[in-house]
């Protein structure tokens, strides 16, 4: 019984007591408060600070031990990656996030390089647009162009190119407004959002269609999928 | 050039990125590597091992909730990994790998010129601790983690995770003294 209330004594000293954080003062992941009270002890205790000596000695030690360790041989990555190959791709695909994506892309260039980028690219749209557009007019009148067909259940869908000055916010709250939702993409570009209402004439749907398309300063182009 | 976070990356395998996995691999295999041998010292096992890491994050990564670092998450998988393979071990296969790491070849008279190295014999010595006190000396000294992060891949308490460590001190001073190093501590 006293045997255990030693151990027990002996544990909570150990806790309390401001050795015990030493090693974690010696690699730097202490928090701030804990590395203070560190400093301000060894400052005040020559016999900790020689301990602290001896940690420090300990832990360049325990560095070079691991980096004499070597590395795994190239083995190891091809039997990861032939694992990986023989697998499918993770189930659960994460949530579409316009944002992150068009954040995530455009962070990776310089503003000059962007400025150029976005100069190009309106210049190529509006030259596609206009190209497609007189396409639509040809063969379909104003209702509509044709696209691959999506294997779908419910709702419309349609293929949108937004407007290269459209921030993700009004991308966002024009979706919301018209009950729409992006359901794939970019694919060169181009996404494929869906409608949410069902069960309205064609005529009904390529009007919706082209009320949105109306709002250029977001859809660059829209062209229903059939 | 800010490089690609680990979270970021892993962001990128949930969604079946291969090269992100190569990167987020090249990034931390090694360190995986290392701090697997040191439990199974097996080369061969712990190369095995790892590539069974980095295949769970693989089929995992969607489940990836960013409460800890990466290589907190990572050295987790291993250390499990390390044990269940440890686990699968003859027992005899275990005791002479042990008996080899705290053997003293006298007799070899390069190692008794390193004997005079303190340096080499403490290094001598922390190969010679116990599994569990390797465990932590590597993890606080070698893999920089702090109290909370050692205490979630060992899976014990903070307050735990400070005894613990004082007691492998502990024990590496009294290896060090029958080696005839006296430091004065314990």
């Amino acid at each position: 019984m006293n045997t255990m209330n030693n151990e027990a004594h002996e544990r909570q000293d150990i806790e309390d007591n401001i050795e015990a954080l030493l090693p974690w003062h010696a690699a730097g992941t202490l928090n701030r408060r804990d590395a203070e009270r560190v400093e301000a002890a060894l400052a005040g205790d020559r016999e900790l600070a020689q301990r602290y000596d001896l940690v420090r000695e300990e832990l360049g030690e325990t560095i070079l031990l691991n980096e004499t360790l070597g590395a795994p041989s190239a083995r190891a990555m091809q039997k990861l990656f032939a694992a990986i190959e023989a697998e499918k791709a993770p189930r659960r695909r994460p949530s579409f996030n316009l944002s992150g994506r068009i954040a995530e892309f455009l962070a990776g260039f310089a503003p000059r390089t962007l400025a150029y980028s976005a100069t190009a690219a309106a210049i190529v749209l509006l030259v596609q647009a206009a190209v497609i557009g007189s396409v639509m007019v040809d063969q379909f009148g104003s209702t509509g162009y044709q696209v691959a067909n999506i294997p779908t259940t419910d709702g419309s869908f349609a293929t949108v190119r937004f407007a290269p000055q459209a921030t993700a916010v009004e991308i966002s709250a024009f979706l919301e407004a018209n009950k729409a939702s992006l359901v794939d993409g970019p694919k060169r570009g181009l996404y494929t959002i869906r409608l949410a209402v069902t069960g309205l004439p064609k005529e009904e749907i390529a009007k919706i269609f082209k009320r949105m398309q109306d709002q250029s300063k977001i859809v660059e182009l829209i062209a229903v999928v059939q | 050039m800010q490089a690609t976070s680990d979270e970021v990356l892993i962001g990128r395998i949930a969604t079946g990125d291969r090269l992100a996995m190569q990167v987020l691999f090249a990034r931390h295999h090694v360190r995986v590597y290392r701090f697997v041998l040191r439990l199974v010292r097996n080369e061969t096992t712990a190369e095995d091992l790892i590539s069974d890491v980095f295949l769970d994050v693989w089929r995992q990564a969607d489940r990836f909730e960013g409460r800890s670092a990466v290589s907190t998450w990572l050295l987790s998988i291993a250390r499990f990994k390390a044990l269940s393979a440890l686990r699968r071990r003859p027992e005899q296969e275990l005791d002479e790998e042990t008996a080899a790491a705290i053997e003293d070849p006298s007799d070899d008279p390069e190692v008794a010129l390193e004997k005079k190295d303190k340096s080499a014999l403490i290094r001598k010595c922390l190969t010679g601790l116990s599994a569990e006190h390797r465990e932590i000396i590597d993890l606080v000294y070698y893999h920089e983690k702090s109290i909370e992060e050692v205490a979630e891949i060992v899976g014990i308490p903070e307050n735990t995770v400070k005894t613990r460590m004082f007691y492998g001190r502990k024990k590496l001073g009294e290896l060090l003294k029958a080696e005839g190093i006296e430091r004065g501590w314990p």
